[in-house]
């Protein structure tokens, strides 16, 4: 059974095709990285699964993303419940305007739970996860803004984490950070993959080949090759993914 | 020589842009000077006008008066000199045409010569007297006391609670009811103007699709750019007739009026300087809110809306302030009445509308006119304290977002 | 802890959501019909007033009948005057602190002194331009004190117009024409100003629609109640559209009698605004998109 399945998906912005015929299965609780050069489609495809292209104008969907079994993109899907289910990490840290406790308990907030106690413990419990509890325990009343870009990201990632995905999108999670907080997260990526599935969009060869399990390679909106990050770093089947992960072009 | 010509030319240029560019500074520079220069000599001066002279009989112990006092003995609301610290017996009170009752037209002479005299003994024969006349009439040997009257005070300025500039014998120049008509119908216009600017603001910035901005935007430019002359115009023949009817008043023209005026024209303000600072929000704070199930409206109220508080905050103190300084709409529809209003349907004035009022009636230099100048001089510094606000506010957003 | 059920969660976020949307789109709306009432109460009571004559004529027995047209011909004599003086020393000014000085404290105090001077209530402007114009320096009560309070009222806003408009202008064509070896003014004058132009103009028309509509500021410096003749010179006093429309529904000789030339003074200020409005808007359009094309 796999976690996350697509079949055929093709993805236009206006008249320009940006995704095309995509076919790939993810399993559960492994790390997915999908890489590429910029401009290949990886980030587009990778906020398919929470349908975060939906804000955007004039998009159009093709084919069947599937998650746990049920196409996403049907009619009368909760598109709220999925991005529950789904949570998602970005490029840049971006905490709210907020207290740091405030920031973690966003998502229990806006999904109708009230209970006080209940939130607190989840908060804590979720700060602890992402190994940020210690840092920031004396200063949760204070604004998010106040945290280091490292501690930031780490609690963009707890913010995510609150409202209990089963699966985590992260959207080149390191490529504003230093190379100290990219490791903690890296480490982190590598504690969280046994309870959920992450799927991570990177820029960074070295990352994809640290963290991940599989790993995708996209070119000019289609899928090249994708296989366990092993085969494609050592043995990549096609001469275009070897040439990218050598750093001929990219 | 030619590039010390164009060496030469570039410098005299650079000079003649950097000159221009001072004539803002001593333009604000200038207004302080000459709006403190008039405004101040206020408090440089009696409150009786200058050539005029009050006396009392030489028994009585009272040796002073407050404005106020004054106005209120010659209005004869005070009646009785116990009231203002005299021995226990009623006013009498005595203006230069008074004089009549006491000395026949023969006695004071064709050409007035005897009327000092007749002044004079006046005084001194009646104990209970208050004399109000010009120093031309003051006899050399004058029997009575001239009275001491201070000086205007910055208390009594700030805390008189009338104000009427051309009163006799003492001018009255209180301005409480002047601040606190202005800030009563600003305030009223602010608590119209917010929740409607701050709506439109947000279904411009976030709601509306692209379209529909397009069509609103140039159309709140266009409330923008009306002259408030137009607005004070509409304001009469609409709102005001409007407002009496509804009420069942004897005058529409009111604080209410005034507010409601007010409020339209301080909603571009508002609602452009809002929509600006909302459609700064980052997109990916937006979608982190949205990817992690919140609705549209929940990202709104709970991401957006704090995000952009510091914006908002200036524009609607930038609205309060439009509100302050503006003058001719008020002027037309608040209906001018000096007296501190008790509710908003009554007639309510301005500091701007007084000064519009006024100053064609004060005489150059004089009192009155110094009074007017007085009053620019608050609302001056009522607009510099909001302008530093919003400086302020807009810095510590900008240190926020670092 | 039971977590709430999803679809009535749902349910309910969307029940919210559709509220809210609706009250603030018809807030909005509510805002769009005040100004379209506004715009049409007085152009339909002003319609049937205006024709050639009344823009043409004198105004007649106590200003109850005939026209406007030395109000107009003040207004414009104001609005051009003031230009005459803000313009230049503000285009000046803002190219001073976009091309010239650097981000420190003399373009910092500049620039605040340029907002403290926009935040000035107008009717203080009437004070300061009584007292230094008309009084100190004896002008008296004329088109050139108007214009010169006018002037500096719409300083700071030519000043901020063009300053974005030079901001707009893309670096590369700077460094382009002093990398040609060209000075500083030269770039200024042949580079930046020419590629700035249209949005200065249109900070032109939009102060020129902001001047002609003011009142407070010339109450006391120049407009005259009733005056049925031309201006000859700078010195003299002159009728002014806005202050006229004051007058005339405030303290003319028979304010009901003169309710119809009301309506059509405030139609002709309308216009004047509109006008403004579309042709700085027609000129933006116009020219962002020939930019783009080239």
């Amino acid at each position: 059974m796999y976690k996350i399945e697509s079949k055929n998906v093709d993805f236009f912005y206006g008249p320009s095709q940006a995704l095309k015929n995509i076919n790939l299965a993810i399993k559960p609780n492994t790390v997915t990285a999908l890489i590429g050069p910029s401009g290949c489609g990886k980030s587009t495809y990778l906020r398919l699964f929470n349908r975060m292209n939906d804000l955007i104008d004039n998009t159009k969907i093709a084919g069947q993303v599937i998650i746990d079994g049920d196409d996403i993109y049907a009619k009368g899907v909760n598109v709220d419940s999925l991005r529950k289910k789904v949570g998602m990490v970005f490029q840049k840290p971006n905490p709210f305007p907020k207290t740091i406790f405030e920031n973690v308990a966003y998502g229990l907030r806006v999904n109708g739970i009230t209970d006080k106690k209940f939130i607190e413990e989840r908060v804590e419990e979720t700060i602890k996860q992402v190994v940020l509890w210690d840092e920031v325990k004396d200063k949760l009343k204070k604004s998010a803004f106040e945290l280091s870009g490292g501690q930031q990201q780490r609690l963009c990632i707890a913010r995510a984490l609150a409202i209990q995905p089963s699966i985590i999108l992260m959207d080149e999670p390191t490529s504003a950070l230093d190379p100290i907080s990219t490791s903690k997260v890296e480490e982190l990526i590598y504690e969280l993959k046994t309870k959920y599935t992450i799927v991570i969009v990177t820029h960074n060869m070295q990352q994809a080949g640290r963290v991940s399990d599989t790993t995708a390679f996209f070119y000019m909106g289609e899928l090249i090759e994708y296989d366990t990050t092993k085969t494609i770093f050592t043995n990549p089947k096609v001469e275009r993914t070897q040439n990218y992960i050598t750093g001929r072009f990219g | 020589m030619k590039t010390f010509y164009k060496k030469f030319s570039e410098k005299f240029i650079e000079g003649l842009l950097l000159l221009s560019s001072t004539i803002t500074t001593l333009t604000v520079l200038l207004i302080v000077v000459f709006l403190f220069k008039e405004g101040l000599g206020v408090f440089n001066q009696k409150p009786v006008e200058e050539g005029f002279v009050i006396a009392l009989n030489k028994q009585n112990p009272v040796n002073k008066l407050s404005s106020a006092q004054l106005k209120n003995i010659f209005d004869q609301n005070i009646t009785n000199w116990i009231e203002v610290g005299g021995k226990k017996d009623s006013i009498i009170l005595f203006r230069m045409e008074d004089i009549t009752n006491y000395y026949s037209e023969e006695q004071i002479g064709e050409q007035y010569e005897n009327l000092p005299q007749c002044i004079s003994k006046v005084v001194d024969s009646l104990p209970n007297i208050i004399a109000f006349f010009s120093t031309k009439y003051l006899d050399k040997n004058f029997q009575g006391k001239q009275l001491d009257i201070d000086k205007i005070s910055f208390k009594e300025f700030f805390s008189g609670k009338e104000w009427f500039p051309t009163a006799q014998p003492s001018a009255q120049l209180g301005v409480l009811p002047l601040i606190l008509g202005t800030l009563w119908v600003s305030l009223g216009a602010i608590l119209l103007a917010l929740p409607l600017g701050l709506a439109a603001a947000i279904y411009m910035s976030e709601i509306a699709n692209e379209n529909v901005r397009k069509i609103m935007k140039p159309l709140i430019e266009l409330l923008a750019g009306i002259p408030s002359v137009v607005y004070g115009f509409f304001g009469l023949v609409i709102i005001v007739p409007l407002i009496q009817k509804t009420f069942d008043l004897p005058v529409g023209e009111t604080g209410l009026a005034g507010s409601i005026v007010l409020g339209i024209m301080a909603l571009p303000t508002i609602i452009t300087i809002s929509e600006d600072a909302m459609r700064n929000t980052p997109r990916a704070m937006k979608e982190a809110s949205l990817a992690l199930g919140a609705s549209k409206w929940q990202t709104i109220y709970k991401v957006v809306v704090p995000y952009s508080i510091s914006g908002i905050t200036a524009g609607a103190i930038l609205g309060i302030g439009r509100a302050i300084g503006e003058t001719m709409a008020v002027l037309m529809v608040t209906g001018n009445a000096a007296v501190i209003p008790h509710t908003i349907l009554e007639p309510v004035r301005t500091i701007p509308a007084t000064i519009a009022a006024e100053l064609g009636e004060a005489s150059n230099g004089g009192l009155h006119y110094k009074a007017l100048f007085a009053l620019g001089c608050i609302l001056f510094i009522i607009t510099l304290i909001i302008n530093l606000t919003v400086e302020y506010i807009s810095n510590r957003k900008k240190y926020n977002n670092r | 802890m039971k977590m709430p059920d999803e679809n009535k969660l749902a349910k309910r976020k969307k029940w919210n959501q559709s509220i809210a949307f609706w009250i603030f789109r018809l807030l909005s709306y509510f805002i769009v019909a005040i100004l379209f009432s506004i715009l049409s109460f007085i152009i339909y009571k002003g319609v049937g007033v205006i024709n050639w004559n009344f823009i043409t004529q004198m105004p007649e027995e106590g200003m109850t009948k005939g026209g406007i047209f030395p109000a107009i011909i003040g207004t414009l004599c104001l609005v051009a005057g003031s230009m005459i003086f803000a313009f230049p020393i503000g285009v000046l000014a803002a190219i001073y602190m976009n091309e010239y000085v650097k981000d420190g404290i003399i373009k910092k105090s500049i620039k605040q002194m340029t907002n403290n001077l926009a935040g000035i209530p107008s009717i203080v402007f009437g004070l300061f331009g009584m007292s230094l114009f008309v009084n100190k320096l004896g002008f008296g009560d004329s088109i050139l004190a108007g214009s010169l309070t006018l002037g500096l009222l719409a300083l700071p806003v030519v000043i901020r117009t063009t300053e974005e408009a030079l901001k707009a202008v893309d670096d590369t064509f700077r460094h382009a024409s002093l990398g040609l070896g060209a000075s500083k003014w030269q770039t200024t004058r042949n580079v930046v100003l020419p590629i700035a132009f249209p949005n200065i103009i249109t900070g032109l028309i939009l102060s020129i629609g902001r001047v002609s509509g003011e009142t407070a500021p010339i109450l006391f410096t120049v407009a005259a109640y009733f005056l049925p003749k031309l201006p000859t010179s700078i010195f003299d006093q002159a009728m002014a559209l806005p202050y006229h429309l004051y007058v005339l529904s405030t303290s003319g000789t028979n304010i009901e009698a003169s309710r119809p030339v009301a309506y059509g003074t405030a139609l002709v200020l309308i216009i004047i605004v509109l006008i403004a409005n579309l042709l700085a808007n027609g000129l933006r359009k116009y020219f962002g998109k020939k930019v783009k094309m080239n």
